[in-house]
């Protein structure tokens, strides 16, 4: 394969064709070849590059400059200044886009972004784009110099290791897979991503499809798998869609099927939509989906690596695990491992929300604090209130206060902390939250997401929840904690899979950091932070109420009286406590008690 | 389409065959993937919107399977329904950053203007109101889903400016 510095993609839809566009691409041809630069710089035709309205356009890779409105006589003058002395020419650029409101913002200092490094900037559904920014070298790379083995070295070296959360080293996966004797082979994505408040792979799966189908079809031939799914939940329809359209792509370019790019290796790949099922998330519950069975988990061992879907050695990993790998081949494991820390490589999407200024994707090397993230990378917190608690790894993760600001973030320190890696879910807390509610709130996904099969988990999470929802209500008794205390160790020992023994997760990490907020609840009565419900009284204060009629207006259960322009009042035996009026008052009037 | 037919017939293909072959229609695409039961009642469940009792039996009867397996799996995941849902899904994110930003209060509000509790749908069978997983835009949260559109940032009083436009444009169709 030859290496090219530029890339020139030419637009050849119909409108562009109309307009000329063939004419530029032969003008280019002919320029470049007269001062000697055809073996330097690509020339190829592309569908859709802007909306054709300025066409004939062109794209120009690795700059990605975008000139529009071009004519024959342009192209020496550009050809002169873009490829011979490297310089823009800025009269033929197009006008920069109107700023959208995006999850993925210009990287801040403290990111680097390799997973993320083509969302935003590629068409995802044009392969050429993929392919203009170095996409599918590292498969060619591999398969015509590198052995199985290559791979697996080379991986291992990288230090990569799982990022749906476990953090399993993905050499060592490949090896066990690999090394597994059985003919049929699978591959699995999972593209599962349960976790509230998490969606790096959501973003990887719509934004750079081919780096994770890249880094699947590397995967397959080092593990000697012929067949492969994408396991991808049914709330991201877009996601879906996305996939389908570059599979289909990779097909026609021969990069998926027969014969991959002309090798005797074969592979295909399909996506598996899920259906509203958290567990499935878990590796041995998505196999039993796949399958088409109800996704119930089951002991391991045996382990998928050894006998995983229809009973065959399969290989998991994580969208994010798979987008890293072309990086890894093409850059070099040094390169890599040079980033992170000792024992976490790398680097890590994150998806930052809750009460930060910047909410949104974010991808930085392991060993960045967590006050980086929540204030260099994230801003700081929204209405310049209190860091509270910034909860990491979803569901079964944990929440962690202020004294870990400057814990930096790798798996085991995450760990040693009380919280988890998880996939990447951060929601950022400010002092307005209460970590009852929100330990509630967890275990209330919990256990309606347990699948039943394991008592602990079922019945275990159940008991838990009832016990806060107690809580919550100004109904908590003395021994509560104690109880909670008890069931989270039963839980966390006894429970098969890995849902029922993070479940306890967030109870013990809040009870570790914020027990005086369940004393509060339980012992006073109150809630600390003003927001479960039973625990606290709304009031409009006379002096500042100036009668505008908004509350009452808004009330949905029409709590409040009051004239026009003159104090209103809070039935508090009507009230249900929703809050709505605090958000509409603009004067401030309405406090909490 | 289904609209002419009586209730209890209509989620039956027995008795519908419009319905049947619909459904036939899936049942030949993906029959002879391994582990089709899954892709099958995905493809039933958004081309058709539900998978009633009958179509269930159906179903089993076509793949080969015993009832009780196909209900299983019906049960085990929260994306099917076995009733047909209103012409409008209303969805309340409910993932951690739509919640810490104010889904409860959005729900309280749309419960009190449409006058139905969450899993419900209208009488007039226009609009369902369902709780759901974290869809994964928790950077503009809260966040409502209506149909397949995600509303985001929502307060209170857009609730109630989204639900007036649905009952808008039905009164305009």
């Amino acid at each position: 394969m030859t290496y090219f510095r530029s890339h020139i993609l030419v637009c050849n839809d119909p409108e562009c064709l109309e307009k000329g566009s063939m004419e530029i691409m032969q003008a280019l041809k002919s320029e470049l070849s007269s001062k000697g630069l055809l073996d330097e710089v690509q020339i190829l035709d592309t569908p859709r590059i802007g909306n054709c309205e300025s066409g004939p356009e062109i794209l120009v890779y690795p700059e990605g400059f975008h000139y529009i409105n071009l004519s024959k006589e342009n192209i020496p003058f550009l050809v002169e200044e873009q490829f011979l002395k490297g310089r823009p020419v800025n009269d033929l650029l197009a006008p920069p886009k109107k700023e959208e409101a995006q999850e993925l913002g210009e990287p801040t200092a403290k990111e680097i972004r390799v997973v993320l490094r083509n969302c935003g900037k590629i068409d995802p559904q044009n392969i050429e784009e993929y392919i203009a920014e170095d996409g599918y070298q590292a498969l060619a790379k591999v398969l015509t110099q590198y052995s199985p083995d290559d791979v697996i070295n080379t991986i291992t070296q990288s230090g990569l290791r799982g990022r749906g959360g476990a953090g399993f080293p993905t050499g060592k996966k490949w090896a066990i897979a690999r090394d597994s004797v059985d003919g049929q082979k699978y591959l699995v994505c999972n593209a599962d991503e349960g976790d509230p408040g998490a969606f790096m792979n959501r973003s990887v799966l719509e934004g750079d499809p081919h780096s994770v189908i890249e880094g699947m079809i590397i995967a397959a031939y080092t593990i000697g798998a012929s067949q492969g799914y994408i396991y991808c939940r049914a709330e991201y329809p877009i996601a879906i869609r996305t996939l389908n359209i570059a599979i289909e792509q990779a097909r026609e370019y021969g990069l998926l099927g027969k014969n991959i790019i002309g090798t005797d290796f074969s592979f295909d790949l399909e996506v598996r939509k899920g259906a509203g099922a958290f567990v499935c998330g878990e590796e041995t519950a998505l196999i039993a989906s796949i399958e088409g069975k109800r996704g119930e988990p089951r002991p391991r061992p045996p382990f998928p690596a050894v006998k995983g879907l229809f009973g065959k050695p399969t290989n998991i990993n994580n969208v994010e695990t798979y987008a890293n790998i072309p990086q890894i081949i093409l850059r070099g494991a040094d390169w890599y491992a040079s980033m992170g820390t000792e024992k976490s490589k790398g680097t890590k999407t994150f998806a930052l929300a809750g009460d930060v200024k910047r909410t949104g994707l974010i991808e930085v090397p392991f060993g960045i604090t967590v006050r980086e993230i929540v204030y260099d990378v994230g801003g700081g917190i929204k209405n310049d209130r209190e860091f509270k608690a910034i909860q990491t790894g979803g569901p079964m993760g944990g929440c962690l206060p202020a004294e870990y600001l400057d814990l930096p973030v790798d798996y085991e320190k995450l760990t040693q902390a009380g919280s988890i890696m998880g996939s990447g879910g951060m929601v950022v807390m400010d002092d307005e939250t209460c970590m009852v509610d929100i330990a509630r709130f967890f275990m209330e996904f919990i256990q309606d997401e347990s699948c039943g099969k394991c008592v602990p988990c079922r019945v275990g999470t159940r008991r838990m929840l009832e016990i806060l929802t107690r809580i919550c209500n100004g109904e908590g008794r003395d021994g509560d904690i104690e109880l909670l205390e008890a069931l989270s160790a039963e839980i966390k020992q006894d429970s098969l899979c890995g849902l029922g023994q993070g479940a306890p997760n967030p109870v013990v990490s809040t009870l570790k950091h914020f027990r005086s907020e369940y004393e509060a609840h339980i012992y006073k009565k109150e809630c600390p932070a003003k927001v479960c419900r039973a625990l606290i009284r709304y009031e409009i204060q006379a002096d500042k109420c100036v009668g505008c009629t908004a509350c009452a207006r808004n009330c949905p259960v029409n709590a409040i009286t009051g004239e026009a322009k003159k104090t209103h009042y809070i039935d508090p035996d009507i009230c249900i406590r929703c809050g709505i009026c605090k958000q509409v008052c603009n004067y401030e009037a309405v406090l909490v008690t | 389409m289904l609209d002419n037919i009586s209730p209890t017939t209509q989620i039956d293909p027995t008795h519908n065959p419009e319905l049947a072959d619909r459904i036939d229609e899936i049942l030949e695409e993906h029959k002879a993937k391994p582990g089709s039961l899954m892709v099958i009642l995905n493809e039933v469940q958004s081309k058709i919107g539900f998978v009633s009792e009958p179509i269930q039996d159906y179903i089993a009867k076509s793949l080969r399977v015993p009832v009780s397996k196909v209900h299983g799996v019906i049960s085990f995941y929260s994306f099917f329904t076995t009733q047909p849902r209103g012409k409008h899904t209303i969805k309340f994110c409910l993932g951690t950053a739509c919640y810490v930003g104010g889904a409860p209060q959005l729900i309280d509000k749309a419960k009190q203007l449409v006058g139905i509790e969450m899993g419900k749908t209208t009488d007039d069978g226009q609009i369902t109101l369902e709780e759901c997983r974290c869809v994964g835009a928790c950077s503009q949260a809260p966040v409502v889903v209506i149909d397949e559109t995600i509303h985001g940032r929502v307060k209170p009083s857009k609730v109630a400016q989204l639900i007036r436009a649905l009952e808008k444009e039905d009164e305009g169709a």
